[in-house]
């Protein structure tokens, strides 16, 4: 049986679909069987990130109203084998996610892949709800910023008491903190919010951190997950995340300053 | 920032500080009214109200529970508004 795992924040723009696409295709990379779901109804954007927008043709919704199979819905990734997308529907209807039928769908799932990712909408209204509902783990994706770490904490309060594990007294969703667009230089200068900052907060365990980055906005554009950006910091962050999330004990990166030199500081700006 | 703090670094713009503070506190105030407030709370406040009910007619809506930690300690705030001839002395 596949576990499910959410990807969750409360607030949006923190990186929640940057850090779906790149979390699900480290883990197929890795040689599991992966499928993300796109739970934004109304607002689809995963397919753009995963570079598969012109390959839908059936949808989540479809699926749950029973106007299509999941082999006709499921995207196949062309670069990475044993992943797989399946898109939010386009539908204004907000109350399409039934909660029957997310729970039908999810169990199919389970029984071919190893990990279903749920990559959750903004906010604590019906999709976000349904995304985390049925999750075994939880990645927290949150920003070193006031909103984001406030919601943060509202959306692990809401984990901890309407998830289905807290429903049925089962043993808790697993909570791991993604702190993205993470600048070093500025929380030594204490204008951020640091690491440990964010963790003393929240109090959950660090999975990892991804410093801000321009080729996060880079492999957007071309519809390539950055972590298959081998090069960048970023991709990188995001590689480290994935093993780690798979048991392997990895040094955080990228939470450190680079020290510049006099001369460097004195010409090089900041 | 001028040439001389960014050679040297004696910037004081600490506001992160600052936001961890508020985030402090504004974190363990929603906690408190959430993952908080215990079991007994729902029980407490009905059986407070089958006691007041003896004396005075009032209304479930009419009675609240709050209980705040602080610190160390704990605040239960009971805060029952008594019915209409009270509430005319009492506050406008």
């Amino acid at each position: 049986m596949g576990t499910v795992i959410v990807v969750t924040s409360g607030k949006g723009g923190v990186g929640k679909t940057t850090t779906s696409a790149s979390f699900a295709t480290g883990l197929a990379q890795r040689g599991f069987r992966t499928v993300v779901i796109d739970f934004d109804v109304g607002l689809r954007n995963l397919d753009l990130i995963m570079g598969c927008e012109r390959r839908v043709v059936y949808d989540f919704v479809n699926v749950i109203n029973g106007e299509a199979n999941l082999n006709q819905a499921l995207i196949r990734d062309k670069r990475v084998e044993n992943l797989y997308i399946l898109p939010a529907s386009q539908t204004r209807d907000k109350e399409a996610l039934i909660k029957d039928g997310v729970e039908k769908v999810l169990n199919e799932l389970k029984q071919s892949f190893e990990y279903v990712v749920c990559d959750s909408p903004a906010g604590i209204e019906r999709g976000a709800l349904m995304a985390l509902y049925f999750a075994d783990e939880a990645l927290v994706v949150t920003n070193p910023e006031v909103s984001s770490v406030r919601d943060s904490d509202r959306i692990l309060g809401i984990l901890a008491s309407r998830s289905r594990r807290a429903e049925q007294g089962d043993p808790p969703v697993k909570e791991h903190l993604v702190l993205a667009r993470y600048a070093p230089e500025r929380a030594d200068r204490g204008d951020m919010l640091s690491v440990d900052d964010v963790l003393e907060i929240l109090g959950i365990p660090l999975l990892g951190v991804i410093p801000e980055s321009q080729t996060v906005l880079q492999s957007s554009n071309a519809g390539v997950p950055v972590i298959m950006e081998n090069g960048s910091e970023a991709g990188a962050a995001y590689g480290d995340l994935v093993d780690r999330f798979l048991g392997k004990n990895i040094p955080h990166r990228f939470i450190m300053t680079q020290k510049k030199g006099f001369l460097k500081r004195l010409f090089g700006g900041s | 920032m001028g040439l001389f703090e960014s050679l040297f670094r004696t910037s004081t713009n600490k506001s992160a500080a600052l936001a961890k503070e508020r985030l402090q506190i504004i974190v363990a105030h929603e906690r408190g009214s959430r993952r908080g407030s215990p079991d007994y709370l729902p029980a407490l406040k009905k059986e407070l109200l089958e006691v007041v009910r003896k004396y005075v007619p009032v209304d479930q809506s009419q009675i609240k529970v709050h209980l705040d930690r602080e610190g160390g300690y704990e605040i239960l705030e009971l805060n029952i508004t008594l019915p209409d001839e009270e509430q005319r002395h009492g506050r406008d």
